[in-house]
């Protein structure tokens, strides 16, 4: 507890005390008013203050007014008791909320705790600590064990274990060495590394991010704006009704203290306050929450839509598989081992720069020796022909294969095929495929469990799409495409689908902005480093693991079931508590509890979105 | 320009709203939010006449929420 609630607290115990002693000692007339006069002002004296002062400013629906108006209007009416208990309930229920909400905003703090506090930067060979601000880039710094990374840039010296938490949610340590980027917000664990910063630290990642996270905020969530344009309306519109109970009704039968009584009640129910800390509250625990997990969401909004996400549309190449191509089988002839075909491959393919050769080369392994291949030629749309160690060696396509005159044999495999003859004599063939992410066949299954329907673009072939849409149980598949065809598809099943769900789609952010933006949810992934994900998307996924989305979908789910329920209860029990008090079944008492109860209430719920998974 | 600013004392959701409203309406502010969670004040004014602007925005702030303060840095 703060000074401030301690302060209210024994302010509250105090006036508390004496209510009792008030209500138990036999007083009458003046002296009665004046007993339970004492803890009026001890625990309401600044309600009255502000109440007084901020009419004085014009600001006439002010919650404190309200209070003022509802309690001194129960003391004229010779309801003493009622008018402390009131005050005093008012204050206890306030007591709560700045606690709730004061809970609730360290534990928003230290969500966001990856903020840096100091670098030790390199000059003149001596460590110096100083701002990050003032770190610039070019020069290096030092991060012992234990400490974050304050500034984005590459390992110079040393090697350690990163802890990458802070960042992806991802609780196995990275292991890195010199020559490796590393991003800000990581924390150190093992061992000194020397840093060459790459960038300053106002774009460094973790800057980035607590921007992200910070601004997330101001983008609205279309719940927030109606209790916004709700609270506008609803004082008003209460306190006006409590006009006319407290006027309309004696006037045709009497009975005026009854009615002005009735209209109090109302007066200490205009207050929307349940509604305008709770709702946000709960979108900001949720974009917190979202982000401890690898996960930011750039606004309330994007969380909204993400509940409502009934298709998720992925880009193939990137997101569902690794975007690197590999060996991905060996097919030698008869006769020949797996190990000579892919050496003979790979060494025809020693000088080639294309991703195919690259991938013969890593599946080989070792070192080749380029002074066994000679008379390399690339033949385009064909493949290359090399002589190697004195014989004549082709690699490449079918259509390679015939020209030399050899008869190959083809599979039923997808994905892109090197033959490979020797000697005019067939060798065999090396498929190589574009595999996809580990992560990816669970993360389909979780979305198809939500209900979800997944479709897949691609600018691949459609055998190829096919293949992977098929590995993956993917609802539709649509292959061939040009970059601008995916806007059109995208365009199609945003029409398809029913007005109220939302449609995802999920890229790697580097050249799908188009299709990002115009999907109701753009989701990148793998953005740790990349500033054109962090850009284009609306939701970014930290690292690749896919398994993150169906995670994101559950946390902005559970969001707007907290916000659902919220705004119904809120709305309920105050509409009950209009209606009874209206019927005077209702007394102040109870009507405290519907306002200021229902406050705590609503943010306890909200607070849930803070805590656990 | 836009910039943001820390808020002491900002005790209650509502004003925060009344706050950002009032704000808003001012002339040479392009946009304001005010996150009572986060306390703080991001206002996007204009660049030439931003210091005038803000002690309207102060003032304001004074009329709307007298208890709360602007941290002006």
């Amino acid at each position: 507890m703060t000074r401030k609630e301690k302060k209210a607290l024994a302010r509250i115990l105090i006036a508390g005390a004496l209510l009792i002693a008030a209500s138990l000692a036999p007083l009458e007339g003046l002296w009665k008013l004046l007993a339970f006069l004492v803890p009026y002002v001890i625990v309401g004296w600044d309600v009255l203050w502000k109440a007084v002062r901020n009419i004085a400013h014009g600001q006439v629906f002010d919650e404190n007014f309200l209070m003022a108006l509802a309690t001194v209007g129960a003391l004229a009416l010779g309801e003493y008791a009622e008018a402390v208990g009131v005050m005093l309930f008012y204050q206890v229920g306030e007591l709560f909320q700045s606690h709730a909400v004061g809970q609730s905003r360290k534990s928003i703090a230290q969500l966001m705790d990856i903020r840096p506090d100091s670098a030790t930067v390199l000059r003149d060979g001596e460590p110096v600590e100083t701002d990050p601000d003032e770190v610039a880039v070019g020069e290096q710094i030092l991060v012992r064990p234990g400490e974050k990374v304050p500034l984005d840039g590459v390992v110079v010296s040393g090697a350690s274990t990163l802890n990458t938490a802070a960042l992806t949610g991802e609780s196995v340590p990275r292991t890195v060495a010199q020559g490796d980027e590393i991003v800000s917000g990581c924390v150190n664990l093992t061992g000194v590394l020397t840093v060459q910063v790459t960038k300053p630290f106002g774009e460094s990642t973790v800057s980035k991010i607590l921007e992200l996270v910070e601004n997330a905020a101001s983008k609205k969530a279309a719940a927030e704006n109606f209790i916004t344009r709700f609270a506008r309306v609803y004082t008003p519109a209460v306190v006006l009704g409590a006009v006319c109970l407290a006027v309309l009704p004696p006037l045709f039968m009497g009975g005026w203290a009854t009615w002005v009584h009735r209209a109090l009640i109302f007066l200490v129910i205009s207050c929307p306050c349940a509604l305008v800390i709770s709702i946000p509250l709960a979108f900001f625990g949720g974009i917190g929450g979202a982000s401890r997990r690898g996960i930011l969401v750039k606004g309330g909004n994007y969380l909204e839509r993400l509940a409502k996400v009934e298709t998720v549309v992925f880009d193939k190449t990137g997101t569902l598989t690794q975007g690197v191509f590999e060996v991905a089988s060996l097919h030698p002839a008869q006769g020949v081992t797996e190990g000579s075909l892919l050496e003979c491959a790979a060494l025809a393919e020693a000088y080639s720069n294309h991703p195919i050769a690259q991938s013969l080369r890593r599946a080989y392994g070792r070192d080749v020796d380029e002074s066994r291949v000679t008379d390399v030629k690339e033949i385009a749309g064909r493949g290359v022909t090399a002589v190697i160690d004195g014989q004549s060696v082709a690699a490449g396509n079918e259509k390679l294969m015939a020209d030399m005159g050899v008869k190959a044999a083809s599979g039923s495999e997808t994905g892109t095929v090197v033959y490979v003859a020797r000697g005019g004599k067939y060798l065999g063939r090396v498929l190589i495929a574009d595999r996809v992410k580990d992560s990816a066949p669970a993360a389909i299954r979780e979305l198809k469990a939500r209900g979800i329907k997944t479709v897949m673009l691609t600018g691949d072939a459609k055998a190829v799409g096919q293949a992977v849409g098929n590995a993956l149980g993917l609802d539709e598949v649509h292959a061939e495409l040009l970059p601008g065809d995916k806007v059109e598809h995208v365009e199609q099943l945003l029409a398809k689908k029913s007005p109220k769900a939302a449609l995802a789609y999920v890229g790697d952010g580097v050249n799908d902005a188009p299709v990002l933006s115009r999907a109701d949810v753009g989701v990148a992934m793998g953005a740790m480093g990349s500033d054109a994900a962090l850009e284009a998307a609306d939701v970014v996924l930290m690292d690749d693991d896919l398994g993150k989305l169906a995670a994101a979908m559950d946390v902005a789910r559970k969001c707007s079931r907290i916000v659902t329920e919220n705004i119904a209860f809120a709305l309920g029990v105050k509409a009950l508590f209009l209606v009874l008090g209206a019927f005077g079944l209702a007394s102040m008492w109870e009507a405290v509890f519907a306002d200021v109860g229902v406050a705590v209430i609503a943010i306890l719920n909200a607070g849930r979105m803070l805590r656990g998974k | 320009m836009k910039k943001t600013f820390k808020l002491e004392d900002l005790d209650c959701a509502n004003c925060a709203q009344k706050m950002e409203g009032a704000v808003k309406k001012l002339d040479g502010v392009h946009d304001a939010s005010v996150s009572f969670l986060m306390q703080k004040m991001t206002i996007d004014a204009d660049d030439a006449r931003f210091d005038d602007i803000m002690k309207q925005v102060v003032k304001c702030c004074k009329r709307v929420e007298p208890d709360c303060r602007i941290v002006l840095k």
